[in-house]
């Protein structure tokens, strides 16, 4: 049965209804409009739909909108703005990072989340900690750049 | 040839274009610009077609290519702003729309410089040369005494800029035209471009890009957000055995979720539902009878022999020179080596969007391929519409890297909007992608040497036996090349094409043929193939130059040395020369089992041509002596593709595809039973994890101003595999003629 649900997501407070075991992931898209966390894989393989949940990345594909309960939700577009990126995200657009940027939203959030946790991390737990996430385009390369000049700034 | 100029002022949104601008996927520039109604027709000989002038002085440029997120962008920006000689902030681009730009083959076999850049070039120089010739005119001086600073043209105290001159209206200008659409097309005027000595933007880097910001802020609009009232979504059932079609449905088995309607049409089938959670769930439950069908696999273990035996459908021989069977006849030695080259998956980020909005006699779709123009006539075919009545806009979507599976669901869509009446957005399942998506084709290469008593190779014969490397051709022009158009029964144009090698080895006899299989199931398969980055570069060139790395041992020759010792083109011996010495090549014969700790570490070459572009790499491996973990730490890149435009962004690009190519050859292997396809997620089709991205990529370019620019998108792609394998065979005495290169094959080879 729809249910209504009250979610909490870059500071501002929504409800939605919908089936208790829908993903989060469809009420952010199609419920409230939300364009950053993406539908990739829905089996938590690859990170396109990470959110922070409290602060913690969560592939919200797998989450059900049920069990986010009164937990934060930031997205991507929540965590800076252009006139204040956040430190992440300055250094992914200073190594102009993506292609087409797809993926980006679980590179982001994700580097975020180990920063808060890290901030000086070496290049293999920069790695670890990225391990899990996909990038079809390939751009390993800039986002390992970007994560360590964030982690610099 | 006259030049008028047309006074008639642009009127803003006039005429039934206003719908068009509310459309999503207009661009912002486009708007701004006045779009179409500035513009004569969208004529391939106008000049207007290409490049138009704002009333602020802004310059806007169109283009049928598109790009892909490589920042070719800024490449076409640089090129106009510096014909033009405007500043690049002052320059935007509108790309690929069908309404807005020519048809010029969109985003296709790295051509977005090479061709679509030439013919902004020469636009925009004709552009400024006409303008000039205006300033003189109306200044009465004679145009070899203006000058030209940021669009502000200048005879000493007397200043009028691009805006006053001719903002807002449309040039009047014919181009000559060589008659032909698509990647072909070539326009140019009577201006002749700068000379490489007056560039001051070409070349340098520091442009930066205009999709970045967006991107990161998570406010970019990606095809998988458009979104417009009515929009119902779509899914696909696909049968668990492939080639099976539904003979019967039970719709009562989704009669618990709301508003869910069913489309069956011959082979066809899929659904509807208000609400993406709902089309998802009912795809899920929706009771579907397929038909009884042989199961059309092999074993996975026996396609190589099936390649092997099946009849050949077509022959290509490219190259023929010399006696290659004298060559043989006369030989002291023969050697020969077969190598192997497993199906791939596009596998892009996300199973692939597509919006239609299918009205009576009209058709406005949205798509995230990289071939707009050919999407049109594709949709424009399939419905019996004029090519006129169909809109389609180009949206940046999960990642393109040739035809992978966006084709196909943007003509779902388009089935399923006919059918109810309604917009309807089409996504699937990860399976709906991975599984579902046109594979990069399986092959087997076959190549024979013949060496003379003083060990110098006098022939070379190079053998490829493949499926198609394109069964349905390069676009989804025309509706037999879709998944939906082969369901619903439209006659199949097979097209039988692989190709051969890249090079310039001057062994005196070569012959280079390719033959091409007939596909496992002739309609809608998940195997079907597909151009995907370097339609056949990688799998041939892993071949190639693998062999020249056996031919150099079986001469007792560096792998370096033999290359120099046969290369013919300076080019190709300067980019073979200088990625060597980047690498600190160490001249050896055969393999050196170096281990430093626990790993083995060893380094390989390999070069090829394509179209104007050479490059060559050495790969620097590491092979764990226990776990037979192969990490690629260290590439070595020598890259000429003739004229550089921007460094910056030319090395981004280079080293996505590396990574990408490293993935392919070392990770990736399309799996399937006899029933269906059975890779259908990240686990079942793993890719290149971020700890096995390498350490670094060190990239040389050499820049030769004096040529045109070349391809840089792909090119890459065809020396990598077999710059890997040649360094495992360095590190670990093995010789990796089957790719993926895994930890159990290399077992496999261990001795």
């Amino acid at each position: 049965m729809p249910s209504r649900f009250d979610l909490h997501v870059n500071g501002r407070a929504h409800a939605v209804t919908a089936e208790p075991d829908m993903p989060l992931l469809y009420a952010l898209r199609d419920d409230l409009g939300m364009k950053e966390p993406r539908f990739g894989c829905g089996l938590a393989q690859c990170g396109a739909c990470t959110v922070l949940l409290d602060g913690v990345p969560t592939r919200s594909c797998i989450t059900a909108v049920s069990a986010v309960g009164a937990k934060k939700i930031t997205t991507l577009a929540g965590i800076g703005t252009a006139q204040k990126p956040h430190k992440v995200q300055a250094a992914f657009i200073e190594e102009q990072v993506p292609q087409c940027g797809y993926c980006l939203n679980g590179w982001v959030m994700t580097s975020v989340a180990l920063l808060d946790k890290n901030p000086h991390p070496s290049d293999a737990q920069i790695r670890e900690a990225l391990t899990g996430l996909k990038c079809r385009c390939g751009t390993h390369m800039s986002i390992l750049r970007a994560v360590k000049r964030a982690a610099q700034a | 040839m006259t030049i008028q100029v047309n006074r008639r002022e642009f009127l803003a949104g006039s005429g039934a274009l206003t719908v068009s601008v509310l459309l999503p996927g207009l661009t912002k520039q486009a708007q701004a610009a006045g779009t179409q109604a500035s513009r004569l027709g969208l004529k391939p000989d106008q000049l207007s077609s290409y490049i138009s002038i704002t009333h602020d002085g802004r310059v806007v440029g169109w283009t049928g290519k598109v790009d892909m997120g490589q920042g070719t962008e800024i490449g076409w920006i640089k090129m106009i702003a510096e014909e033009l000689d405007v500043a690049p902030e002052r320059v935007s681009m509108v790309q690929g729309n069908t309404e807005e730009t020519v048809d010029q083959g969109g985003a296709s076999g790295s051509t977005g410089i090479w061709f679509g850049g030439i013919a902004l070039r020469n636009a925009a120089a004709e552009a400024r040369l006409t303008l000039v010739e205006m300033a003189a005119a109306k200044f009465g001086v004679p145009a070899a005494q203006l000058t030209v600073d940021n669009g502000i043209i200048s005879a000493g105290a007397k200043k009028i800029s691009y805006g006053e001159l001719i903002g807002g209206k449309h040039f009047d200008v014919q181009l000559e035209w060589n008659q032909e659409y698509g990647n072909e097309l070539k326009v140019q005027g009577r201006a002749k471009p700068k000379s490489p000595s007056e560039y001051k933007l070409i070349g340098r880097a520091g442009t930066k890009r205009r999709d970045i910001v967006a991107k990161v802020l998570g406010t970019a609009t990606n095809m998988v957000d458009v979104k417009l009232p009515g929009m119902l979504h779509g899914r696909m059932l696909r049968p668990p055995v492939a080639g099976a079609v539904p003979v019967a449905v039970d719709e009562s088995s989704v009669k618990h979720i709301p508003r869910v309607k069913v489309v069956w049409q011959k082979d066809f089938i899929g659904l509807v539902a208000p609400k993406q959670w709902d089309a998802i769930r009912a795809a899920r439950a929706l009771k579907v009878t397929w038909s009884e069908v042989k199961p059309p696999f092999p074993d996975q273990k026996d396609i190589y022999n099936h390649i092997r035996a099946a009849k050949s459908m077509k022959r290509d021989e490219d190259v023929k020179v010399g006696d290659t069977d004298a060559a043989f006849a006369n030989a002291a030695k023969i050697v020969e080596a077969t190598y192997e080259w497993p199906f791939h998956s596009h596998a892009s980020m996300a199973p692939a969007c597509g919006v239609a909005d299918m009205r009576e006699g009209e058709a406005t779709v949205w798509t995230g391929g990289q071939k707009p123009h050919f999407c049109r006539e594709g949709i424009a075919k399939m419905f019996n519409l004029p090519e006129e009545k169909v809109k389609v806009m180009f949206m940046t979507g999960p990642g393109s890297y040739g035809r992978n599976d966006s084709g196909d669901a943007t003509m779902d869509a388009a089935v399923l909007s006919k059918a109810v009446g309604k917009p309807v957005r089409v996504q699937g399942m990860r399976h709906d992608g991975t599984q579902w998506d046109p594979k990069s084709p399986a092959s087997v290469h076959t190549s024979r040497a013949a060496i003379d008593r003083d060990g110098k190779v006098i022939g070379w014969q190079f053998e490829t036996k493949a499926f198609s490397r394109r069964e349905f051709f390069r676009d989804e022009g025309s509706p037999e090349r879709t998944l939906a158009g082969q369901l619903l029964g439209w006659p199949l144009k097979p097209v039988w094409l692989l190709g051969v090698p890249g090079e310039s080895y001057s062994f005196a006899a070569r012959r280079k043929t390719s033959d091409t299989i007939a596909p496992l199931i002739d309609r809608a398969s998940p195997l079907r193939s597909s151009h995907f980055r370097d339609p056949g570069g990688p799998q041939i060139h892993f071949a190639s130059e693998s062999f020249m790395d056996e031919l150099a041992l079986a001469t007792n020759t560096d792998a370096v040395e033999f290359r120099l010792r046969y290369l013919s083109n300076p080019r190709d011996v300067q980019v073979v020369k200088t990625a060597a010495e980047k690498a600190g090549w160490q001249p050896h014969v055969g393999a050196r089992k170096q281990l430093r700790g626990d790993v083995y570490v060893g380094q390989g070459l390999s070069y090829a041509v394509r179209g104007a572009t050479r490059v060559a790499v050495v790969a620097e491996v590491e092979v764990h002596k226990q776990t037979h973990r192969i990490w690629v730490r260290r590439y070595f890149i020598a890259h000429d593709c003739g004229q550089v435009i921007a460094p910056d962004l030319l090395r981004q690009t280079l080293e996505a595809q590396i990574v990408q190519t490293t993935s392919r050859a070392v990770y990736e292997e399309v799996k399937f039973d006899n029933n269906n396809v059975t890779s259908v997620d990240w686990q079942t089709y793993p890719i290149l994890d971020m700890k096995d991205a390498p350490e670094t990529i060190d990239i040389t370019l050499i820049d030769r101003p004096e040529l045109p620019p070349g391809g840089a998108g792909e090119a890459t792609c065809r020396p990598l595999p077999a710059a890997i394998a040649n360094a495992i065979f360095d590190a670990t005495g093995v010789r990796m003629r089957q790719a993926p290169f895994t930890p159990a094959r290399l077992k496999a080879g261990w001795v």
